[in-house]
């Protein structure tokens, strides 16, 4: 097992580096004249050469990627070209809130998609059609329109939750709830339909499998079947896809934070991304990307412990 | 929002008028069709459709409700028409998307099919570039994209086709290398035709059907990226599209709500559209049917595999037995029943499917296992055998059902019984010993646990208990090491050791009867000996009755003390042993008798038989 973790874990150090480095190339490549752009088009030449000096440009880009990346590994991102802020308090500051959203859609979307997955793909029937139309309906609608939905529905039109603004945990706990609910609910849709259908198809391959009869014919309850057999068997199907989807959650979630105006990652993407800054862009793509790599060391880890299986290969 | 990348789904192809038929009577997908083809043409004929510029504003015209004259949907902050810029951000929307589409199908499909048809390096690489790439967070990336190539939707559209390649890339390579298995790309290969001729004949007809699949889900992928990211208020707002309609519809959500409805009425229609299109070209194109062909020819072979002394030995058309009409209408063979039995199953009819497509495998079928006796059950694959365990252990497959007769187990009717009184009787009433050994033990679970949970339940002792007496069963199984075994995940032993442990399974909660389904077939030459030995020893040991299917009669002659020969779901002979060795009556048992005496691996088995007779 720990084998199987070291190999995981080289690999996504392999890809942090590779994405690093093609980011940090192409952003620096593609920009231009980045001092210019700061000093704008009144500057002297002499001005621009001293500001390009001053943010080390006229290094090479080697050299700047190296520097770079020690500073980031203890910690330091770099500053702001605009605000001469940190870029790593800027994100820090930020981060709880996004993954907060990240978080809470894991949990409801695992909990609410295992339930359904596992109901459709035992029972069957009705209840399995039905699940199967909600999740081609939660595919199919983008996150950042059931957001709009939500909020026309339950802020705007019946009041029940606020529309926008976000009070920490540390305030108000009832707070809290409420001003993330809205948002994790219209992130969760997608994950729960993806999820849901992986766990049935897996639940019904699953329940065909010589085993199952085998232990059946042990005497142990059909609640012992499922619960602990078929839910571990299946449950791999789910966690991978769930991984799958992170990437693609954690773009989601920048969107839907801004239509409840939430204090996360979104609003320094936004900000900072119009405006050129650099450093900020490449600080975000970095922790993002961290983000996901860890997301998915730990769904690997997961389907691991679920799955001696894997751990081999 | 952006989703996964969707999985390769496993589609074969088929003919295409049949697919074509298929498609157009699914309401559904035609529904989603006719959406599609709507918005398309609505957007490519926007300057016919609206007299008024998309971008002409005017502020004495702001925020006009639905329906106001000249302005069928309104219009916005600064009066500009929402029916044209719907219609014309349409063009640019759905053109955008497209474009992401073309971009992703241009890296996507080549990559895949020189990943899947050469293998090697090229595909580890990709295999790598593909992971890297879907691990990216699409919005993040674009919006750095933005950041440094500015606001245009035509540069991320392009930028976030590479973040949808690997969409196509993986459902390629999965294809191909599925069809490079097949044997007509061998062979033509073997005749000469060059790489290239071989991918263009051959292997695009196979990727063709799941390509179009994947290009509706991940068209609508990239539409909801875009309007997302549109929706953000970082695009281009000199260009209306659906997305950056959205975002002003959103500015202005508490004066003018509706604002909102246009937009994404068009987005969440195109999207579910698309996504309904997939579905429905995925149910249209595949082959009829749950499973895909090639895996059920290979689940075929390895049941071939799996029965191999008397199916292998001699050819199949032998046991079309000539004049068998004839056979079955002769006199029914007496039918001795022993009702004070361990077993009495008396009638038993088991059939799957409903009513009007109903299969009788099993037809009136008589048995009887005494206490202490060991029966075999023999015939052909397909003779029902398995059929008739399943039942008596009331676990027959899904979609399979006992339509009529009786089984009694001690004097009790089991055949509707409640699940929970079933339930009951296994373990410690009767117990089963599957035919394979390794698909029948859970892989998750390490082996002790499964010889342990079934002991706590049945036989109500605690896991310190359960846990010696499962260690003590292995070391009398014949396992070497228990405690090692114990601990060991299933893929961890041999098929041997597997057949051991199951029968230690089954063995554990001291059971009267024992259902055994073919145990030693799937096992090698040398060890069957030895697990049929162990199966006897352990009968004599605790003294249960034992129903041994098997097409074996090296088997019988081995262990059994009766024997029911079964033909076609029904009974044809029942003898003791000795009797059915000496002169079967039955010239089907006959058929079976030769067929192993022919058989050159059935040597052994005659002198074995004749070791039993003597």
């Amino acid at each position: 097992m720990l084998k199987f973790v070291l190999k995981r874990l080289g690999l996504a150090l392999s890809q942090m580096f590779a994405i690093s480095v093609l980011a940090f190339s192409l952003l620096y490549l593609a920009a231009g004249d980045i001092a210019r752009t700061i000093m704008g088009e009144n500057a002297t030449q002499e001005q621009v050469a001293l500001k390009r000096h001053e943010l080390g440009l006229d290094q090479p880009l080697v050299e700047r990627y190296v520097h770079w990346l020690t500073s980031a590994l203890h910690g330091d991102l770099g500053t702001s070209y605009f605000t001469s802020q940190g870029v790593a308090q800027a994100l820090w500051s930020r981060l709880p809130v996004t993954l907060t959203l990240l978080i809470g859609v894991t949990v409801l979307s695992g909990i609410v998609a295992f339930a359904l997955g596992i109901a459709a793909g035992v029972r069957r029937g009705w209840l399995d059609k039905l699940v199967q139309l909600l999740s081609v309906l939660g595919y199919a609608l983008p996150g950042f329109l059931a957001a709009l939905f939500l909020v026309l529905t339950f802020s705007l039109n019946l009041g029940w939750l606020p529309a926008t603004g976000f009070i920490p945990l540390t305030t108000s706990f009832t707070g809290w709830i409420s001003t993330i609910t809205l948002p994790i609910v219209a992130l969760s849709l997608g994950p729960i339909a993806s999820v849901a259908q992986q766990v049935r198809g897996a639940v019904i391959d699953v329940l065909r499998q010589d085993y199952i009869r085998t232990l059946r014919s042990r005497g142990l309850t059909e609640w012992e079947v499922i619960l602990k057999h078929v839910v571990r068997n299946a449950s791999g199907a789910g966690l991978t896809v769930l991984g799958l989807q992170f990437a693609g959650l954690l773009g989601g979630a920048i969107v839907v934070e801004q239509i409840f105006a939430l204090p996360g990652l979104g609003t320094v993407a936004i900000t900072y991304t119009s405006r050129g800054d650099i450093p900020v862009v490449m600080g975000l793509l970095l922790v993002t990307s961290l983000i996901v790599a860890v997301v998915n060391l730990l769904v690997d880890v997961g389907v691991g412990l679920l799955n001696p299986k894997v751990r081999v290969a | 929002m952006s989703g996964p990348i969707p999985s390769a789904p496993s589609v074969r192809p088929v003919r295409a008028d049949s697919a074509a038929r298929r498609f157009v009577r699914n309401p559904l997908a035609m529904g989603a069709v006719v959406i599609l083809v709507v918005l398309v043409l609505a957007s490519a004929f926007a300057p016919l459709l609206t007299d008024q510029g998309p971008n002409f504003s005017s502020l004495r015209q702001a925020f006009l409700a639905p329906f106001s004259p000249n302005h069928l949907l309104g219009t916005d902050s600064v009066g500009r028409d929402l029916l044209s810029r719907i219609l014309f951000g349409g063009r640019i929307s759905l053109l955008g998307a497209v474009l992401a589409l073309g971009v992703a199908a241009l890296i996507g499909i080549p990559a895949g099919l020189l990943a899947g048809y050469y293998a090697g390096w090229f595909d580890s690489v990709s295999v790598w570039s593909s992971n890297l790439v879907q691990s990216l967070p699409g919005i993040v990336v674009l919006l750095a994209v933005r950041a440094v190539l500015g606001p245009s939707i035509w540069i991320s559209m392009t930028v976030y086709g590479v973040i949808l390649s690997p969409g196509f890339y993986r459902v390629v390579r999965t294809s191909v290398i599925n069809v490079r298995k097949e044997l007509y790309v061998d062979a033509a290969r073997v005749s000469g035709l060059s790489d290239a001729a071989i991918i263009g004949r051959h292997i695009l007809t196979v990727v063709r059907a799941p390509t179009i699949i994947q290009a509706a889900l991940l068209t609508g992928i990239a539409l909801a990226i875009q309007s997302g990211l549109e929706f953000l208020g970082v695009g281009d707002n000199s260009v209306p599209s659906w997305g950056n309609i959205l975002n002003e519809g959103f500015r202005n959500i508490y004066r003018e709500p509706v604002m909102l409805v246009w937009p994404s009425l068009a987005i969440g229609l195109t999207c579910a559209a698309l996504v309904i299109l997939g579905n429905g070209l995925r149910d249209a194109l595949e082959e009829h049917g749950t499973s895909s062909g090639r895996s059920r020819r290979r689940r075929r072979a390895r049941a071939a595999a799996a029965e191999p002394a008397v199916s292998a030995a001699e050819p199949a058309e032998t046991f079309a037995i000539p004049g068998s009409g004839a056979i079955s209408a002769a006199p029914a063979p007496e039918r001795p029943v022993d009702l004070d039995a361990l077993l009495v199953v008396r009638g038993l009819t088991v059939g799957y499917g409903s009513d009007d497509s109903l299969k009788v495998v099993v037809h009136d079928l008589d048995l009887h296992v005494r206490e202490g006796e060991v029966l075999g059950l023999v015939g052909e694959s397909g003779s029902g055998k398995t059929q008739t365990a399943f039942s008596v252990l009331g676990l027959l497959p899904a979609g399979g059902r006992v339509l009529s007769g009786s089984i009694t187990f001690r004097g009790h009717e089991v055949i509707g019984l409640p699940a929970t009184r079933l339930r009951r009787l296994r373990g410690d009433g009767f117990a089963y010993i599957p035919q394979e050994p390794m698909s029948n033990l859970d892989p998750s679970f390490r082996i002790g646990s499964q010889l342990v949970a079934p002991m706590r339940r049945k036989l109500g002792i605690g896991k310190a208990e359960a846990e010696q007496r499962a260690l003590a069963l292995l070391e009398r199984v014949g396992i070497r090491e228990p405690r090692r075994t114990f601990d060991a995940y299933p893929h961890q032993i041999s098929g041997g050791m597997a057949q051991r442990v199951l029968i230690a399974g089954a063995v554990s909660c001291n059971p009267q009867l024992l259902i055994a389904d073919e145990p030693t077939t799937a096992l090698d030459v040398t060890v069957q000996a030895e697990v049929l030995s162990l199966l006897r020893d352990l009968q004599r040991e605790y003294r249960m009755g034992i129903v041994l299917v098997t097409h074996n009669f090296g088997v019988v002659a081995d262990i059994c003390d009766r024997v029911a020969v079964m033909q076609n779901g029904t009974i044809v002979e029942t003898a003791d042993v000795e009797t059915i060795f000496a002169s079967p009556r039955h010239p089907y048992t006959q058929m079976l008798l030769g067929a192993t005496l022919e058989g050159a691996p059935s040597r052994v088995a005659l002198d074995a038989a004749r070791e039993a007779l003597s």
